[in-house]
């Protein structure tokens, strides 16, 4: 009986050399630019390599453009550090956006309630670890429950960011400013009290120093420690965990606190260090955005970096085409979309083969 | 002769040159909340766009911002206009309003205009400004063309109740001006008229305005007026109108006549040109700029869209004495004898808080008979909850 070959075959690939992977992710990059510049210059009728001039201006241009590039990247890395731990475990945090929020909602409440006579780092650090605490809570109740009845943790971190949205909407009504605005406005405009002080005369040089840190202990603490090593066991498998004797309820819970500390930290770089006030946008949807950025980056804390200064560079870019060339912001969402899908898709590529029919002698006997 | 001339006119054209240069290096920068999708965002960028072209400056001098939202990326924004060059800064939203003022301290030689604001007086900068149409006059108006429907539905019989509604976002006092506006001038024709206020709590949320527009039905409103930027409450109506319920809609920014073709009746609009116009011009001749600058009917700041099929007859008229009677002074919107609050008139109301504890402490409103609306900042404080409105609370 005649088998017949299809004309595509897939296979997985074994491990590919560092610089094969970062090649075929280029390509894919590359494949992206030119497919974007066709799509550019078919709607818009602009010179494709002026508008990819102006991205490039907008996210980098001068140096306040620079330093807020930064911060926002620095505020995306926070958040993915925060996912690293939970998704190692295997264990799907969706809830950062609410793990920042309560995290926001806490420093905002120290810098409001803190008698204002207080030093300022004294404050800065007391905030630092009420929005940790408050991210850790929100983190807590999910993991519990999956570690003692095993509920779904994506719905249930889901519907947590629900609960963290209304929580923060009652806290803005409550602090509103001025009244019936529904927004709270700049918190302590006038005193700073609870901002972030200028470090090496930059304003956000302190969100650096702390996500770099931060950056460190991740992947220190996944890759070297006792901790790690038991939330990649229990993430490859369970019963495995159970049988070198780990406490797995007690891993799950630990690690979804951390997850929710860090994500709650992301929320005091967002009150502390950049917004000065809380609203319902204040995580802005980068608690979901973030989920890809530790999802391509294999939860390693240094490549998380370089994918969140990517993707912040596509947003700034973004930004600056719409405002430069008049274009709506569909515009340059599409080529941030297509851009996206190319790298996502070039993880096949690290991970499968194609072969094409012929290609190889058929080892099919007839 | 002929040497004088050609000198002469060397001069003039050098002269032009120079003026040229000076206007070819004035750049206004422009933070829009949302974007041109967005009626009332829209209504911003033509504002801006035909000021620019009435004062000879050319697209390429406007910067616009996109979809710029209430945090710290409006002082980015702002920052990043001032150093793009601009000598004049604008955002669209009440809630940039902060953000601005943070861009103001780190660059006092740009002006920045907060339109819809209401802090500029207090902030102790003398670059800021906020800016506001007497949106009050607009919505009176487009109470009288409501109230001449009204009475027009009662006097055949169809409506016995004078049952009004009103869709608004916030409770607060630039919704409550105009929800008092709109009422007065309906109540200027149907005196025993009533109204229910709805709020959303958003700016935008056209499945909200829809729910809200539905709730007002329900309780029987024949006409619903609405202070939020969506066609929601408008859709709404002219669904139930198709159904078979006698309800009309007033609406807001935009002509509703697009998506509520018989419900429609007009809507109070703003025209943003004629306040930008000023302003700029103050700005490229580096004039002092007011803190606070509004106008109204008199000055062509505000109008109503063009009259829908249904309204009732004679109505053109009503509306053209209503706007001559704003122009000439002899009609005020909130004239004191035109309403009372707990039975009472009132006599004595403050404009500004100075001490925030959000009650008002300063600035006498009431003289000469009337409210003094958006005369001592631009932004609306009429916040006096009068007889004849409920505001109806959620949940």
């Amino acid at each position: 009986m005649e088998k017949k070959e299809p004309l595509f075959r897939i296979t997985k690939r074994g491990a590919i050399p560092w610089w094969a992977s970062l090649g075929i992710r280029l390509i894919g990059l590359l494949i992206a630019l030119i497919l974007c510049a066709f799509i550019i210059f078919g709607i818009t009728k602009l010179n494709p390599l002026k508008v990819y001039a102006a991205m490039w201006d907008g996210a980098l241009g001068t140096n306040r453009r620079m330093w807020v590039t930064i911060r926002d990247t620095m505020m995306m890395l926070c958040i993915g550090l925060g996912l690293a731990p939970a998704f190692k475990m295997k264990f799907w945090n969706i809830g950062a956006e609410g793990q920042v929020l309560v995290g926001g909602i806490a420093a905002a409440a120290c810098m409001l309630y803190l008698p204002k006579t207080m030093p300022n780092w004294l404050a800065l650090v007391i905030m630092f670890c009420a929005s940790a605490l408050a991210g850790a809570i929100w983190g807590f109740f999910p993991g519990f429950c999956k570690a003692m009845i095993n509920t779904n943790e994506t719905l249930f971190t889901l519907m947590m960011n629900y609960i963290a949205i209304r929580l923060t909407a009652y806290f803005v009504a409550k602090w509103e400013n001025p009244y019936g605005s529904n927004t709270v406005g700049i918190i302590n405009s006038q005193s700073r009290f609870g901002w972030f002080p200028k470090v090496f005369d930059q304003q956000y040089g302190l969100n650096v120093i702390l996500v770099l840190v931060l950056t460190i202990f991740i992947y220190v603490y996944l890759k070297y420690t006792k901790h790690g090593f038991e939330i990649a066991v229990v993430g490859d498998s369970e019963n495995t965990a159970r049988y070198c004797a780990m406490d797995v309820k007690k891993v799950i819970i630990r690690t979804m606190m951390l997850s929710g500390a860090i994500c709650g930290i992301a929320g005091f770089l967002a009150v502390a260090g950049a917004g000065h006030t809380i609203s319902t946008d204040t995580a802005g949807g980068r608690g979901f955005t973030t989920i890809i950025v530790a999802w391509m980056s294999k939860f390693n804390s240094f490549i998380m970096a370089a994918v969140s200064a990517f993707l912040v560079f596509l947003e700034k870019g973004a930004m600056q085409i719409a405002s430069q060339y008049q274009l709506s912001d569909y515009i340059s969402n599409v080529v941030k979309g297509i851009i996206l899908i190319f790298l996502l898709g070039s993880e096949f590529f690290v991970n499968f083969t194609v072969k094409i029919r012929g290609s190889r002698k058929s080892e099919v006997t007839k | 002769m002929k040497k004088f001339l050609s000198l002469f006119l060397v001069l003039a054209v050098l002269m032009m040159a120079f003026a040229a240069v000076s206007a070819d290096d004035f750049k206004v920068g422009v933070i829009l909340v949302h974007d041109e999708n967005s009626g009332y965002d829209q209504a911003h960028i033509e504002g801006v766009l035909g000021a620019a072209e009435r004062l000879g400056l050319s697209a390429d001098q406007i910067i616009f911002k996109y979809n710029i939202p209430e945090s710290e990326e409006c002082t980015d924004s702002a920052v990043d206009l001032a150093e793009q060059g601009c000598q004049l800064i604008i955002s669209d939203s009440y809630g940039h309003q902060a953000y601005m003022m943070e861009a103001a301290r780190e660059y006092p030689d740009v002006h920045f205009i907060a339109a819809t604001g209401d802090t500029a007086w207090k902030e102790g900068l003398d670059n800021v400004s906020n800016m506001f149409p007497h949106t009050f006059e607009s919505r009176f108006v487009s109470g009288v063309v409501a109230g001449m429907k009204l009475k027009e539905l009662m006097d055949a019989g169809t409506v016995t109740d004078p049952h009004i509604g009103y869709v608004g976002a916030y409770p607060y006092a630039e919704v409550v001006s105009g929800y008092t506006g709109f009422f007065l001038g309906i109540r200027s024709i149907v005196p025993e008229a009533y109204m229910d206020v709805q709020y959303t709590n958003s700016w935008y949320d056209p499945n909200a305005e829809a729910a809200a527009a539905e709730a007002l039905i329900a309780r029987g409103c024949v006409i619903i007026g609405q202070h939020a930027d969506s066609t929601g409450a408008p859709s709404a109506i002219q669904a139930a109108q198709d159904k078979g319920t006698t309800v009309y809609s007033v609406g807001y920014n935009i002509d509703m006549r697009a998506v509520a073709p018989t419900a429609a009746l007009t809507s109070a609009q703003n025209c943003w040109v004629e306040l930008y116009t000023p302003m700029i011009e103050m700005a490229m001749k580096g004039e002092d700029m007011p803190t606070d600058y509004s106008v109204g009917y008199a000055h062509d700041g505000v109008q109503i869209s063009e009259l829908g099929e249904s309204c009732a007859e004679g109505t053109a008229e009503a509306v053209e004495a209503a706007i001559a009677a704003i122009k000439d002074g002899s009609l005020q919107v909130f004239d004191t004898s035109t309403f009372t609050m707990g039975g009472e008139p009132v006599t004595s109301w403050f404009a500004l808080d100075t001490d925030g504890d959000w009650v008002p402490d300063s600035e006498e409103a009431i003289s000469d008979g009337y409210f003094h609306e958006s005369e001592v900042i631009s932004a609306p404080y009429f916040s006096i909850r009068i007889d004849g409105i409920t505001e109806l609370t959620n949940e």
